[in-house]
């Protein structure tokens, strides 16, 4: 194990981080914040509970989630497309680390500041809104499950993009709709039936409904799917990272 | 002894079908200063590029300071550091963060010292807080081999080093790789400067549409295939090359007022003494005359515009 090589990754992307504080974390706790103003405090004091739980409380697990999944995607992503954009890949791909090392430094810190982040939009959150953890270990459990299997997707997609409209893409095309129709905003209960067999189509509904579960012990789906689809989703990552450098894919011609 | 570099039967075919590199067979033994000459496209990057771990080989075996550079890939590359031709780096970090991680990279333990010492010797201790976007082309060149010479490789490949740098800069290099030799490291230099690999290296390999045609010694190379000229400036001007001399290779220069006579550098020096004796018996009087060899880049462009056999 090239443990210094891990480290030297891992702290190179750890700095990036702090260089650019403004937008990796900053931007996005005052996206989170407006959401909670706006939906928590002055739209939710006009609604009804959900599940016993007041509107604005119920809302928080979602948000969080929505901006881990962003952010672990948006991370891990750059963090391999900028030395690929600016070839300073050459030193990674001629370096004794195997594969399983770079995805260590690279997915470690995309979802050391995604795990971070959700804990600073959490802490914010309750200057907002009240709310209550029932299970915090499970609910750091799905936080740090969730920020390293997205951050291994966003690995896949910065490997995957020749240009920086492909790294937004799927952020913005495709994981935020996932997201506002995972069930961010309401129950999935609420939806005609029919839409409810439709949003079990989304895997975006089974970490939300875990992620709620952990905070207030009431999920759309049960606990245990969501774990296993989280794990499934997580495998078809890994397996997605250990074809890529089988073959070289974008990395080695 | 066993050689530093030992590539046998390399091919490399892209997936377009456009072979880069053809059955290529070579050794670079240990400590030696490697030059590998050739035209752009020959393959030249591309052979390094296998030999480091960036591109994948499509058949044979290659091996560096001993070990297999597939199967035995984390020895291989620890002895290896390379200075690519492109100035590609992380234009926000500084200079001393930029050498750390490549350390790091490299599987070494933090060596503040030897960090140091590589900056110092490089000139770029005073920039070593600086971020890498401030530095000008030339540091950007050092910051690479510093970065390159981080984890003490005994194996070190120069792509272009001097591509774009001044002059003072380029000799400041070259001392540096002699350094480098006086401490064994094997040097494997890839250069259009001529005079550069004229100037440091032992041997010379010359590389063209993916096939190695030469390896030599450098001073056997310059000797066995160098030129030597022999100019004489007339008395008076000549007309045409006199029929006494038509059987040697002598030339008349466009003026008239000059015979030129080329050998090889190996041959004996009887056929000038004969030329000169023509000369007198024949009586064409020379006022002076003086004798220029070839240079390792017209030996160079003499090879890659051969016609390729078969």
């Amino acid at each position: 194990m090239n443990f210094y090589g891990v480290k030297a990754i891992y702290n190179f992307e750890m700095s990036r981080m702090r260089r650019t504080l403004m937008q990796s974390v900053l931007s996005p706790v005052i996206s989170t914040c407006l959401y909670f103003v706006v939906f928590g405090s002055a739209i939710g004091s006009r609604m009804g509970d959900i599940d016993n739980i007041a509107y604005g409380a119920y809302i928080i697990p979602g948000l969080v989630m929505l901006s881990l999944l962003m952010q672990s995607i948006s991370n891990a992503s750059f963090g391999i497309y900028m030395p690929k954009f600016s070839g300073t890949i050459y030193e990674v791909l001629s370096a004794p680390v195997s594969y399983v090392e770079v995805v260590l430094g690279y997915v470690g810190a995309a979802a050391t500041k995604s795990v971070i982040l959700g804990l600073i939009i959490l802490a914010t959150a309750r200057l907002f809104v009240d709310y209550s953890i029932l299970h915090p270990f499970w609910m750091f459990s799905f936080l740090v499950l969730t920020a390293v299997t997205f951050s291994l997707f966003g690995f896949i997609i910065g490997i995957w993009a020749d240009g920086f409209e492909k790294l937004q893409i799927v952020p913005m095309m495709i994981v935020t709709p996932l997201t506002f129709l995972g069930g961010t905003f309401y129950s999935i209960d609420m939806l005609p039936e029919i839409w409810q067999t439709i949003s079990l189509f989304n895997p975006v509904v089974y970490l939300i409904s875990g992620f709620r579960w952990a905070f207030y012990g009431v999920s759309d789906v049960h606990i245990g799917i969501s774990v296993g689809m989280t794990l499934l989703f997580l495998g078809a990552c890994m397996a997605g990272i250990w074809w890529i450098f089988k073959t070289g894919y974008r990395l080695r011609s | 002894m066993q050689p530093d570099i030992s590539v046998k039967n390399l091919n490399k075919v892209y997936e377009g079908g456009f072979q880069a590199l053809k059955n290529i067979n070579l050794e670079i033994n240990r400590g030696e200063i490697f030059a590998l000459l050739g035209p752009n496209g020959a393959g030249k990057t591309t052979m390094i590029s296998i030999i480091c771990g960036i591109t994948n080989m499509s058949s044979g075996e290659v091996r560096a300071a001993g070990f297999d550079i597939v199967k035995d890939y984390r020895k291989a590359r620890e002895t290896i550091g390379l200075v690519p031709q492109e100035l590609n780096t992380d234009s926000f970090e500084t200079v001393w963060n930029a050498v750390s991680f490549s350390r790091g990279l490299f599987g070494k333990a933090p060596n503040p010292a030897h960090i140091e010492k590589v900056l110092k010797d490089l000139s770029l201790w005073d920039k070593r807080n600086n971020r890498i976007m401030t530095l000008s082309g030339g540091m950007k060149r050092r910051l690479m081999i510093a970065k390159a010479l981080s984890h003490e490789p005994r194996i070190l490949f120069l792509d272009e080093p001097t591509a774009g740098v001044d002059v003072e800069l380029r000799r400041d290099m070259w001392e540096m790789v002699r350094k480098l030799r006086e401490d064994e490291v094997t040097i494997i230099l890839t250069t259009h400067y001529i005079e550069e690999a004229e100037e440091m290296a032992d041997r010379i390999g010359v590389i063209r549409q993916g096939e190695i045609i030469l390896v030599e010694d450098k001073t056997q190379l310059m000797s066995k295939l160098g030129k030597k000229e022999l100019r004489l400036q007339l008395q008076n001007k000549l007309e045409k090359v006199p029929g006494e001399l038509l059987l040697e290779p002598v030339e008349l220069s466009d003026d008239g007022y000059e015979l030129i006579y080329t050998f090889d550098s190996q041959q004996e020096q009887a056929g000038v003494a004969r030329l000169l004796r023509t000369l007198g018996d024949i009586g064409i009087d020379y006022r002076d005359l003086r004798t220029r060899e070839s240079s390792l880049e017209e030996i160079f462009v003499g090879l890659v515009h051969e016609p390729a056999e078969g």
